[in-house]
């Protein structure tokens, strides 16, 4: 029965820096479908989170509705979690954010949750830059209300009840770059390979990291002529490169040909190893990931892998310059420092 | 790697690892279910079809199945594969009767003579009886069931538990032959038998002629099978109050223990070896030891010490095992004084040997080294074509549940020799994979994995058992305590079975597994795919199995060597590309036994 998972792991678990084995990244044992995209996800996140050697009480997951914002439950048992309303997932983080700026914060949303209801909310988290990772399970419909067309369908797709959707499709990555996100990246549930390293990056980098996921709902959405099923989105899949995340106090052993790979730094002194990168493609140049990006769509392509990365970005805490300590650990007389200091201040304007 | 070939009746089978370890293929996870379902006589019946004597085997096995069992490798204990066949005979009821063969059957003209009375002759004599054959049994004890009745003591098996077993055998219709030792082959050849069955054991006890001392107190110096025979038959019923058992094997245990029970009070157990190298099982030492019967190690026996033409006790050295570069190991003095251990008694359980003096050696059947049969290991057939051989007779000492594996290759290679049929011709097992799905989350077996660790098997105490020699002192477990411990097993039968082309390769399978079996991968040499899994397949004895290509070019790759076969996989795959099907493996007899 699914509603109970074996206690018993595999005897030869090796055990991260901090001590925990991949097991102790788990959650609740799912309730999404057999084979939604989304639960590869949530394996992706933990075992990012699990090879980053991250204490699970550092982090916090935050979610909208949809069934991709049920996923929190299904990961990191041990971490602090909050399950928003509707599209507004975003305003959450930010207060937690502003609240706490030590946490690691992981938001995860749907299409629906970020580019229908909460597209209002998703475009100011990119423009303050918040220091976030955000997933989105994208799947080109709203799961769990019955797989109704979302505004990241493809004009002509077509869904389980065989009516092709008539509108554009809002593609979230092209949004992101447009709109200045300081870390954009696609990827595919079905390709830990790209998407464990991409996870790992988003976490060190330090603002707003988007990651648009193609996640097929195989109930609603992976019927022919869809193009998030996985038989399409694997046979038009290309990447701009592959991926490898090094952390920061390992060595980098491989050699690299120069001419085919390139090795960025990220701010905590990681770095993100990029190899076979595709032709006039600068992960650092923002218009050449645009020009990529509308290339690919052009060729009928899906564009995946890292497309664009600014390592030194100021994030919502740097623009608005706030104090070391986070807020909520600031006591009262920080924050209220009394008569004599209001006296000081009010004779330095006289 | 090439795909795995789940069509070869062995791949499956090799996965459910305790029917596999089991020398008589008894299919335990399926007597295992029958008994949490309170269906003890069926649970009885699938063990005797296979082993012959559940009740016995559920108190004595060996029980190569344990040490193999997937739990173990998952947590502390395997499942107690042995204590829960026990359960089945303890609580069957006279239905079994029912379903076993019932006499007399239709004579097919064929004699055949089984010359000893063991296990591996009441095996061959239940396969055969049924198809007609006139059996006769020759065993110079009173009764039958060979060591099962002189060797093992009434408080591990007692005697009615096995009067039981060797009475559904004989039966069928066999002559018996008892008090009949039977001191020529010759004479046996002479008469009108289509095929002879040697199944006489390994009934010569090891001694220590050389050792100073040794015939100079004969009356007080017994070699341990003889001794514990002659208790069993009542003919010994004391001995003193000083004992010293030599030897470190199961024999020393049950005649140290024994011992105990006849007036030995200050009972002790002397090895050569360091405690670590007994041969006994752990088991039994323990068993022993909470007799308070302390066992001295690395101390071997240097002379029996006589005083006044009287037994004083024996001497021994003190040495210390050395091991060179090889892992060889040897014993080497310690320097430290000899020791003097008093003793009234001297049990000599060092070893035991075949014998055949009553085997002419001119009659075409070869023996070779260390004077044991030359036999086809297949067949059990000797050189000479009507004489075959089965059990500690054919393979020297080993145990009960062998000597039954042989008796039912015997009896299969008796009968096609007696219809003039190729013996190597044999017949295959009989397979059978059967779905298990009833819904979304629902199997027809019990799927779910309970966390409980191994239940004890409660004891009578001391002050009861060590009084009568007879007291079983094992109580097995009552009916709850065999429902959970029987929940403990993971029905490794059920077997995870792909179809590689309804797989999407949505990864489902891999992010619910608990126990991180399941990897797509690029296909490669198996050495290299080993290091490349969800989790490395370091356990080399467990197989991989591979599909064919998948639509990416990767292929699936289940290590089945921590499968808890929980269906997990199953459940979670959108298109039932993983099935739990149970795989039903049965070793074929001479006779079909359940029908
Ligand atoms: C002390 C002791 C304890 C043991 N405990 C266990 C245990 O707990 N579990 C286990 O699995 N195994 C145990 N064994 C081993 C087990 O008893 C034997 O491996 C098994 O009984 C062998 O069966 P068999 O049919 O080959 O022969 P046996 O059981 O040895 O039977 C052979 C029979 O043939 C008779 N015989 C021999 N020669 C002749 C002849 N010429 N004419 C007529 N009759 C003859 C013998 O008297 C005997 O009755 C133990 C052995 C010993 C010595
Ligand atoms: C305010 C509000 N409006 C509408 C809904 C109904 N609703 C629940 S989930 C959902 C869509 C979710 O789609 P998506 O974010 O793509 O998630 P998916 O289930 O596809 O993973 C909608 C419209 C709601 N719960 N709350
Ligand atoms: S409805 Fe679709 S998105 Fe929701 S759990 Fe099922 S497969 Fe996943
Ligand atoms: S868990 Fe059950 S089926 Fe598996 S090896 Fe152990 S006893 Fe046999
Ligand atoms: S049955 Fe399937 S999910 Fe369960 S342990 Fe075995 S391979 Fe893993
Ligand atoms: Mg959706």
């Amino acid at each position: 029965m699914s509603y109970q998972r074996p206690v018993f792991r595999h005897p030869s678990l090796s055990k991260n820096e901090v001590g925990f084995t991949r097991a102790d990244y788990e959650g609740a044992i799912s309730t999404l479908c057999a084979g939604c995209g989304h639960d590869s996800i949530s394996g992706s996140i933990a075992q990012a989170c699990y090879e980053m050697s991250i204490e699970p009480h550092r982090l916090a997951k935050l979610s909208g509705i949809g069934c991709s914002s049920k996923t929190p439950t299904y990961f990191l048992g041990k971490s602090h979690g909050f399950n928003s309303v509707h599209g507004r997932m975003p305003s959450v983080a930010t207060g937690a954010l502003l609240a706490n700026k030590d946490l690691i914060y992981l938001g995860v949303s749907g299409d629906g949750d970020t580019a229908s209801i909460g597209m209002g909310q998703f475009v100011h988290a990119v423009r303050r830059n918040l220091n976030m990772v955000y997933i989105v399970m994208n799947n080109g419909c709203y799961g769990l209300t019955k797989g109704q067309d979302s505004a990241t369908a493809d004009a002509g797709s077509i869904n389980k009840s065989g009516s092709a959707n008539p509108f554009q499709a809002i593609d979230l990555v092209g949004l992101g770059l447009e709109l200045g996100a300081t870390f954009v990246a696609r990827s595919f549930s079905g390709d830990k390979t790209q998407l464990v390293p991409l996870i790992k990056a988003a976490i060190s980098h330090p603002g707003f990291a988007l990651i648009d996921v193609l996640s097929p709902c195989v109930t609603f959405n992976n019927n022919p002529g869809s193009t998030k099923s996985y038989d399409f989105v694997r046979a038009h899949m290309e990447a701009t490169a592959t991926v490898d995340f090094v952390p920061e106090k390992k060595e980098i052993t491989v050699d690299y040909d120069e001419g085919t790979s390139r090795r960025l730094k990220l701010h905590d002194g990681s770095y993100i190893q990029l190899q076979k990168l595709a032709d006039n493609w600068d992960p650092m140049d923002r218009d050449s990931a645009l020009v990529a990006l509308n290339e690919a769509r052009a060729k009928n392509e899906i564009l995946t892998g890292l497309l664009y990365v600014q390592p030194e970005s100021r994030n919502l805490h740097g623009l608005l310059n706030t104090v070391d300590t986070p807020l909520n650990e600031l006591k009262e007389e920080d924050l209220c420092p009394g008569a004599a200091t209001l006296d000081s201040i009010n004779q330095g304007f006289r | 790697m090439n795909s795995t070939n789940i069509k070869d009746p062995e791949y499956f089978h090799k996965v459910v690892d305790c029917q596999y370890a089991c020398p008589a293929h008894t299919p335990v996870p399926e007597y295992i279910r029958l008994i949490a379902a309170g269906r003890y006589s069926d649970a009885y019946l699938i063990n005797w079809e296979s082993n012959v004597f559940p009740g016995v085997l559920g108190r004595t096995c060996d029980r190569p199945c344990e040490p193999a069992c997937r739990r173990g490798r998952v947590e502390e204990e395997p499942v107690a594969i042995c204590r829960l066949k026990r359960v089945a005979a303890d609580n069957k009821t006279d239905d079994v009767l029912m379903h076993m063969p019932k006499g007399p059957f239709a004579p097919n003209g064929k004699k055949i003579a089984l010359i000893g009375g063991g296990p591996a002759s009441l095996t061959v004599a239940r396969d055969l009886a049924p198809l007609g054959y006139e059996i006769h049994l020759y065993d110079d004890q009173e009764l039958g069931g060979g060591m099962m009745r002189s060797q093992i003591p009434a408080f591990r098996l007692p005697e009615s538990v096995l009067n039981e077993e060797v009475d559904y055998i004989l039966r069928l219709g066999i002559h018996t032959h008892f008090k009949t030792y039977v001191n020529s082959m010759k004479e046996v050849l002479e008469k009108d038998y289509d095929a002879v069955f040697v199944g006489t054991g390994a009934p010569k006890g090891g001694d220590l002629p050389k050792l100073p001392g040794r015939w100079d107190a004969a009356d007080h110096i017994h070699i341990g099978i003889q001794w514990l025979s002659s208790v069993a038959f009542g003919h010994t019923d004391k001995i003193g109050r000083k004992v010293i058992v030599l030897g470190g094997g199961n024999t020393a245990m049950d005649c140290c223990r024994t011992a105990r029970r006849l007036g030995g009070e200050e009972v002790k157990v002397v090895v050569r070896s360091p405690f670590k190298d007994m041969k006994a099982s752990p088991w039994e030492i323990e068993d022993a030891m909470r007799e308070d019967i302390p066992i001295l190690n690395c101390m071997p026996p240097k002379e029996f010490v006589i005083e006044n033409g009287k037994l004083k006790g024996v001497l021994f050295e003190k040495v210390k095992a050395v091991y060179d570069e090889n892992g060889r190991r040897s014993l080497v003095p310690t320097g430290e004084p000899d020791e003097l251990i008093e003793a009234d008694d001297v049990l000599v359980a060092i070893g035991q040997e075949n014998s055949f003096p009553w085997i002419e050696r001119d009659l075409g059947i070869e023996f070779g080294k260390w004077d044991m049969p030359v036999l086809d290991k297949t067949t059990f057939q000797s050189t000479l074509s009507k004489v075959f051989f089965g059990g500690d007779a054919a393979l020297g000492p080993k145990n009960v549940i062998t000597a039954v594996a042989h008796g039912h290759q015997a009896a299969i290679s008796i009968d096609l020799y007696c219809r003039e049929k190729d013996l190597f011709e044999r017949p295959a097992p009989t397979t059978n994979l059967i779905h298990m799905k009833m819904g979304i989350h629902e199997w027809a077996y019990d799927s779910a994995v309970v966390p409980d660790q191994r239940y004890k098997v409660p004891h009578a105490v001391k002050e009861v058992t060590l009084v009568n020699r007879k007291m079983e002192v094992e109580l097995g477990f009552d009916q709850p305590t065999g429902f959970k411990e029987a929940q403990r097993c993971f029905n490794c039968d059920v077997q995870t079975v792909f179809n590689t082309s309804r797989c999407i390769e949505c990864d489902a399978c891999v992010d619910i597994c608990p126990t991180s079996c399941i990897t797509f991968t690029a296909n490669g040499e198996e050495e290299d795919l080993r290091t490349r899994l969800t989790a490395p397949a370091i356990n080399l004895e467990q197989d991989l199995y591979v599909s064919d290509n998948l639509p990416t070019g990767r292929v699936m790759v289940k290590d089945e060597d921590v499968c808890l076969h929980c269906g997990l996989c199953a459940e979670r795959c959108p298109t039932a590309a993983w099935d739990m099907q149970q795989y039903l493996y049965a070793v074929t007899k001479a006779t079909k036994i359940l029908v």
